[in-house]
């Protein structure tokens, strides 16, 4: 499908998880171990936003980003921005990056699907921008940065037609097919009911270049309007909106991509399955993580460690640093579980269970001999005993360590 | 006028892909078949006429007789001719043709593709089978890629390719009244909104071009000399396929419109869009006057979903079909 869809996905992602960590620092963190005890000071949140938003939108990175490929699998996606997530002090369990990637994944997919007309994702990707450059808004090297990566984007889409947007659009649809996990915060704004699925509305403002429903209109040979008649269209609609703006800087109207934690007091947690659903709890089912994982491999997704996938993974990882957690102050750990039992019950149920990645072998004419034993390392998580001899193989062993 | 019926399971979910449901009424053994395109399979459910007997069936995206699973299959549809009906599957790869009931690959035309890739997508989309012995499939490029099948066999070759569209193909159709008087077979659309009208042959005839004004089309349909056109911004037109006089235009959908289909016999019109809703439209025509007139029927709203496939299930119209992006259920509808 579209070869123009990955960076769209990777900065929205991103933007998205930027939100849930803003929002998560600002709260006290208080584990049960001493030497982690306390709350995050305003330098060390500032510092941590940093870091992630200088990663995401590092010049190197954005330039592999935005040449024309596939877009990878959930597993690569998950891959990539743990790794973007872990170019800051910060730290991240696998259960609560598992956690704060199905929100991010949620958020996006929400406002994927009802984006009024394909190209205002563009419009959707410029309210991630406005807002990440906020978070940096004290830094002007990163706001630079990050405008010149704007700059790109500007340059790349604002020449495609409705139809390639909408190619576009159809690409991420695939990639979101079948994620129907809960979140609260939606559940709670009537945005996803309760089977997961969102909620789409028959009324409000129809989008820019659309007429409200309801009009037949005949034409005579000589093009002249002969007759009107109406018809009832099922839904309340209204007329458009005034067009946001695709430059820089400026309204963007749809409100779409904008940062809904912000205006929320509460935790954002993700909810358990019907069966142990409470409108009033905020409790993870830890069934969601296994229920998800399962989900997942029914899903089309190309098979994640093609050798294809691993390479254009590399490139664009390549340049990344990962911040050593253990050097001067201990690692900042962030849950996105409401206790650290939680956490540590979530994480030890996801030990074993891991998302089955079938490698056909037999079949996939990129295996080879090393690659499998890579792939067997990397599907059982054991420990890579061996030194890292190449750049690829470092790689992967930071994957290991995921 | 419509009632809702017991959906029909799938084994995968719809992709948001247009024109994502075929259907194919086979008579004399009481059966009908559906199919829905999910990334790189297509989901393919026979069900009987006394809705006791489903049987499904999954067809993978194929580069050559390899069965692939990086190319994303774009549209499936049954493509009836007098003397075979055959399944066609357009993917990023290729053209996969089948026996009707999916069991045998007939036919498999490779696209052309870079070799490193370029800012274009490539795949194909758009199926129409045209008069005795065509098919015609489009392609990201603006081609339309015209087959000759024989009446039995796997001797199918590509006879001409049709090089007329600047962007994408979206969707094309053939004349469905059966009436032999039309002298245009075949209707392309492509993503600006620009309408092709062709006379099949041994070398097709382009017999006019109408115009999209950027405004992408993403189901065509041709009927009794009639283009009706979905496009994007949710509008219906009716165009005059010879002369491309504009007959109607409707403000049908509040959005992308993803499907249209006529029944033949009676002249009724579905449109399908984005904004979870179904509609049922008459056509008339006056032969005197050339004249077309459309008329609002019904509408059926499929809570909370888009929708990106909807087909009548017999000519009459009696009974229609619907598919949502990430439904696994087809979703179907009668008269009474």
């Amino acid at each position: 499908m579209s070869l123009k869809t990955l960076p769209l996905l990777v900065l929205n992602l991103g933007g998205e998880m930027l939100y849930v960590l803003d929002q998560r620092l600002q709260v006290p963190n208080i584990p049960e171990d001493k030497a982690q005890k306390g709350v995050w000071s305003e330098d060390d949140r500032k510092r941590v936003m940093s870091d992630i938003i200088s990663a995401l939108f590092n010049k190197p990175f954005m330039e592999e980003l935005l040449k024309p490929q596939d877009i990878y699998s959930h597993k690569a996606m998950r891959t990539l921005l743990t790794r973007i997530a872990h170019s800051s002090i910060m730290r991240l369990n696998p259960a609560s990056m598992e956690k704060l990637y199905d929100l991010m994944v949620m958020a996006l997919k929400y406002q994927v699907l009802l984006c009024p007309r394909p190209r205002d994702l563009l419009l959707v990707t410029f309210n991630h921008i406005d807002t990440i450059r906020h978070f940096v808004s004290h830094n002007p090297r990163l706001a630079n940065q990050i405008d010149e990566s704007q700059r790109q984007f500007i340059e790349m889409y604002k020449h495609l037609t409705d139809g390639e947007f909408q190619l576009i659009r159809q690409t991420l649809l695939i990639f979101f097919q079948d994620v129907h996990v809960r979140v609260s915060l939606f559940l709670r704004e009537k945005l996803q009911s309760p089977n997961g699925r969102f909620v789409l509305s028959t009324s409000g403002p129809v989008p820019q270049g659309s007429d409200v429903p309801g009009l037949i209109r005949s034409f005579n040979c000589n093009g002249k309007e002969q007759k009107r008649r109406e018809f009832p269209s099922g839904g309340t609609y209204t007329s458009h909106m005034r067009e946001g703006s695709f430059d820089m800087a400026g309204d963007r109207v749809i409100r779409l991509g904008t940062n809904m934690y912000s205006e929320s007091a509460e935790n954002t947690q993700t909810t358990g399955t019907p069966r142990r659903f409470n409108q009033n709890s905020q409790q993870l089912s830890h069934s969601t993580l296994t229920e998800r994982r399962f989900t997942e491999t029914k899903v089309y997704h190309p098979n994640p460690l093609a050798k294809e996938e691993l390479n254009l993974l590399a490139r664009l990882m390549g340049g990344m640093e990962v911040q050593d957690p253990h050097s001067g102050n201990s690692g900042f750990r962030v849950n996105l579980f409401a206790t650290d039992q939680e956490e540590e019950e979530a994480e030890s149920e996801t030990d074993g269970v891991f998302a089955v990645i079938n490698i056909q072998a037999t079949q996939d004419h990129h295996a080879n001999s090393e690659l499998a034993r890579i792939a067997g390392e990397f599907t059982d998580q054991e420990e890579t005993s061996d030194a890292p001899s190449s750049k690829g193989d470092h790689l992967l062993s930071l994957m290991d360590e995921l | 006028m419509y009632h809702k019926e017991k959906s029909i399971q799938i084994k995968s979910s719809a992709s948001a892909l247009y024109n994502n449901l075929s259907v194919l009424r086979i008579a004399p053994r009481s059966l009908t078949y559906f199919a829905v395109v999910h990334a790189n399979v297509v989901n393919m459910v026979s069900a009987s006429w006394d809705s006791l007997n489903y049987s499904h069936r999954q067809l993978q995206s194929k580069e050559g007789t390899v069965a692939t699973s990086s190319s994303l299959i774009m549209q499936a549809a049954w493509c009836v001719l007098p003397s075979r009906d055959l399944l066609v599957l357009t993917s990023q790869r290729g053209i996969q043709m089948y026996e009707s009931d999916g069991s045998i690959m007939v036919y498999w035309h490779a696209l052309e593709s870079p070799e490193t890739p370029t800012a274009q997508a490539v795949f194909a989309r758009g199926i129409a089978a045209v008069r005795e012995n065509y098919i015609c499939v489009g392609t990201s490029t603006g081609s339309v890629l015209v087959f000759d099948v024989p009446s039995k066999g796997s001797n199918i070759t590509l006879s001409e390719v049709l090089e007329e569209h600047k962007e994408s193909i979206t969707d094309m159709a053939s004349e469905c009244s059966g009436s032999l008087d039309c002298i245009a077979d075949l209707v392309s659309a492509d993503d600006s909104g620009l309408l092709c009208v062709w006379k099949s042959g041994e070398d097709f005839q382009l017999l006019n071009k109408i115009p999209g004004f950027d405004m992408c089309c993403s189901s065509v349909k041709l009927w009794k000399g009639t283009v009706v056109a979905g496009y994007g911004t949710g509008q219906i037109r009716l165009y005059e396929a010879i002369t491309g006089i504009l007959h109607a235009e409707v403000n049908a959908h509040a959005r992308w419109i993803y499907s249209l289909d006529i029944a033949p016999f009676t002249g009724l019109l579905l449109s399908a869009a984005e904004d979870s809703l179904v509609r049922v439209w008459h056509l008339t025509m006056t032969p005197e006057t050339n004249n077309v007139e459309i008329e609002h029927m019904y509408n059926e709203c499929v809570t909370d979903t888009q929708i990106c496939g909807a087909k009548f299930c017999d000519g009459d119209g009696y009974a229609f079909a619907v598919t949502g992006y990430d439904l696994t259920e087809i979703i179907r509808y009668t008269q009474g």
